[in-house]
């Protein structure tokens, strides 16, 4: 979906979408899809072509944790917050991370490079605590791993 | 709420019968029978949110204890509406409320007028039991009329109803959800960067501190302590009928002669009346009128143009109706400009050491002050500052003055004396009836011997009505509410592309419901029944006054033959008339 042709694309989508029911979950989805977030200039061209006020597609925008707002980071760095990682250690190692990348949870850097989150057990409790890095599992974490893992996230 | 349906419902509340049309809510039921259920996030202009919880009532021989505020009362039904066990659940809902809620009851603006501080108080709560999470949410000052402050919102949803519904200009939301369910202008940017119009209903309807007016009483004493300063003040139609709700008197009481009397007591060396600014803007629009519609010059219908949040949604929303509007400026603005030329030219002062301040029963007089070029028209600001009923009253009470033992005073009648027709500018239909009365003298030469034109009145969303005059029919409409504008343009519109006659030949447009006496600055806890009293007081001015058509009035006379020539001439244009531009709805 590119910016030149912005209003093309929006009003494909909602093509696609516009007969059945809840078309605006619909269409934001796709777009979310595509996109990793929903820009607001899509949603402004969305509200135009669908003919909804752009206060209700905020409202539904920020009611589901799914959607995004902003452009995800090039890394994204989720603690697992299971039972089994957060008994060994996941906050510290959270909060390691929030110390050196300077921002919290739930936050993005400035540059667009990190942001951290958690996620519910992802399922390897045998490998506690355990820090997701764009999907990929690293296991057994301490917060002195902190620094070696950010460095390996180049360029 | 009106419903049409002839079945009734039999029940009793607390042991009392009550026989209500089937649809009546156990509130409305209650109401009836003089038993008063807490209610928080219910208002009467409102359907219900049901948001808040504290109107639980329990229905007897069942385990339910439903919302009374939306659950309707059914056949055979028992209520009980207070009972120990119920008093302590809605205890804990307040409780519940008010550990989110930071406790500056002192030094917030709605002290002595929050329905959540008078809540607490009716349940006698003496500590904060719960431990306080306030969410730490920013002010938002961006409009420069209307503050947001979210971190005092209790999400009763009262503001998103109406500013999505009744004035259908989706300025604000709730946005994420939860305990977490916050309110914020559309897509969380600042209030001035959304579609806001500044009309204030969401300040009027809001029942704690989180929006409100932006306060503007320090910048008035500061003009009033200035010794270089030569201060004029003039008070909006809709101010007289008001501002004595807050002060103890009933609603609709007119109080002009007092509140003269407190204005020069404050200090303000000049006071004139924005009724007499309404008769000059009538001068201007019937002229404006009859171009139209006898010489065929400019569009029809010719819409008002004197609220400013109208002209705003129009200039967002609606710009294919500009070369509808009447560019007649609004009353307020006349005066203002008229007190920086002409009064100060035959007073012999500076008009650069003159300050007008203007006492609005509106909020978006504070953005209309300012709103372009044309309101320099005098080379200085015409307005420089607009206060709110609200704001007003609280200098009068600052001031010290005893407002029920004042006696009544005088305006300065130069750009204060003013007849029946400006006085009812304040409420709906008002303007229109005001321009038949005058253009119906432009036009025939003779006065519209009636006067009153009652299809103009009242409380219905969209008013239409007819009259002849020289022959022709004369098709008329009044909207109030942003939310009942659309209808109106629409049959404009379909008119226009079919080629027909125009579906109306003058429309009056106000933004807030019941136009100004419901204005957004208005003293609180409005409902229909307290808009037909402020404009019963309105109406019943109008019948007392001497002159009751705007084109009598000696000073407007005056006015015409020393210093602006005749309507729409050049000095006239120039002084009070104005332009507008279609603007996008969202800034960013
Ligand atoms: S002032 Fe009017 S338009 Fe603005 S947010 Fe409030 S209700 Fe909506
Ligand atoms: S700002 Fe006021 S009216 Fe709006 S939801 Fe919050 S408390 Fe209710
Ligand atoms: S109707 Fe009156 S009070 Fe309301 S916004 Fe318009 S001018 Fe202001
Ligand atoms: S008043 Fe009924 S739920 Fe709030």
């Amino acid at each position: 979906m590119a910016e030149k042709d912005l209003s093309a694309d929006v009003a494909l989508a909602v093509r696609k979408w516009q007969k059945k029911r809840g078309a605006l979950i619909m269409v934001l989805h796709e777009i979310q899809g595509r996109l990793g977030y929903v820009p607001r200039e899509i949603a402004l061209e969305l509200s135009k072509q669908m003919n909804v006020p752009l206060a209700r597609i905020y409202e539904v925008l920020t009611f589901y944790n799914f959607f995004e707002l902003e452009p995800p980071a090039k890394y994204v760095i989720s603690g697992c917050m299971g039972t089994a990682c957060y008994l060994k250690g996941t906050p510290q190692i959270m909060q390691e991370f929030s110390r050196l990348l300077g921002i919290e949870v739930g936050q993005t850097t400035p540059d667009g490079r990190f942001s951290l989150t958690t996620v519910r057990c992802v399922g390897c409790c045998g490998q506690a605590p355990v820090v997701l890095i764009n999907g990929e599992v690293h296991s057994k974490v301490s917060p002195q791993d902190v620094p070696h893992l950010l460095a390996q996230c180049k360029d | 709420m009106a419903r049409t349906t002839s079945k009734t419902v039999r029940a009793k509340l607390n042991g009392i019968e009550v026989v209500v049309p089937e649809g009546t809510t156990i509130l409305e039921a209650a109401e009836k029978v003089h038993l008063k259920i807490p209610t928080l996030c219910k208002h009467p202009d409102l359907p219900p949110t049901a948001a808040c919880g504290i109107c639980i009532v329990r229905v007897k021989g069942t385990n339910q204890m439903p919302r009374a505020c939306c659950t309707p009362l059914e056949e055979g039904m028992e209520i009980q509406t207070h009972d120990p066990e119920i008093v302590e659940i809605r205890r804990k809902v307040l409780e519940l409320i008010l550990s989110k809620h930071p406790n500056e009851c002192l030094t917030c603006g709605r002290n002595g007028t929050c329905e959540l501080q008078s809540l607490a108080s009716d349940f006698g709560i003496r500590q904060q039991s719960l431990p306080s999470i306030v969410p730490d949410l920013p002010k938002d000052e961006s409009t420069r009329t209307i503050v947001l402050e979210p971190r005092k919102c209790i999400a009763c949803g009262r503001c998103l109803t109406v500013c999505q519904e009744l004035q259908n200009v989706w300025a604000l939301s709730f946005l994420e959800r939860g305990i977490d369910t916050r309110m914020a202008p559309a897509g969380d940017i600042l209030l001035a960067d959304s579609p806001c119009i500044s009309c204030g209903q969401c300040s009027a309807h809001c029942p704690t501190g989180a929006i409100f007016e932006y306060d503007e009483t320090e910048k008035a004493w500061e003009l009033l302590r200035d010794p270089d300063l030569h201060c004029v003040v003039q008070i909006a139609p809709a101010v007289r009928v008001a501002i004595g709700e807050a002060f103890g008197y009933p609603p609709g009481t007119n109080l002009t002669g007092k509140l003269y009397a407190a204005l020069r007591y404050m200090g303000f060396d000049t006071v004139f009346d924005t009724n007499f600014g309404a008769d000059v803007t009538i001068m201007e629009e019937g002229t404006e009128f009859v171009k139209r519609f006898q010489d065929n010059q400019g569009e029809l219908p010719l819409i008002t143009s004197c609220c400013p949040a109208w002209v705003d949604f129009m200039e967002k929303y609606h710009s294919d109706m500009i070369e509808h509007f009447s560019s007649t400026k609004s009353p307020h603005e006349i005066v203002g400009v008229l007190t920086k030329t002409y009064y100060c030219d035959r007073k012999g002062l500076d008009p650069s050491k003159v300050r007008v301040v203007s006492i609005m029963p509106c909020t978006a007089k504070k953005y209309e002050i300012q709103r372009s070029d044309d309101m320099f028209a005098s080379g200085y600001q015409d307005v420089d500052l607009s206060l709110t009923t609200r704001e007003l009253a609280r200098m009068i009470k600052q001031a010290g003055i005893d407002f029920a033992s004042l006696p009544e005073g005088e305006c300065d009648p130069m750009l204060g004396l003013y007849t029946g027709a400006g006085t009812i500018f304040g409420t709906s239909g008002g303007v229109l009836e005001a321009a038949i009365r005058t253009a119906h003298k432009l036009l025939t030469g003779e006065e519209f011997d009636s006067l009153e034109f009652q299809p103009a009145r009242g409380l219905e969303g969209v008013k239409e009505g007819r009259l002849t005059i020289l022959g022709r029919e004369v098709r008329v409409a009044v909207a109030h509410g942003m939310g009942h504008v659309e209808d109106v343009l629409d049959r404009v519109r379909a008119a226009k592309e079919n080629g027909d006659e125009p579906a109306y030949h003058m429309i009056e447009v106000m933004a807030c419901p019941g136009g100004c006496i419901g204005g957004g600055g208005q003293p609180y806890g409005i409902t229909d029944a307290l808009r037909l009293q402020r404009a019963k007081g309105l109406y019943t001015d109008d019948r007392e006054r001497e002159f009751r058509r705007s084109h009598e009035n000696p000073y407007v006379q005056g006015l015409y033959s020393t210093f602006l020539g005749k309507p729409l001439s050049e000095k006239a244009h120039r002084l009070l008339h104005n332009s507008y531009k279609p603007k996008p709805t969202y800034r960013r």
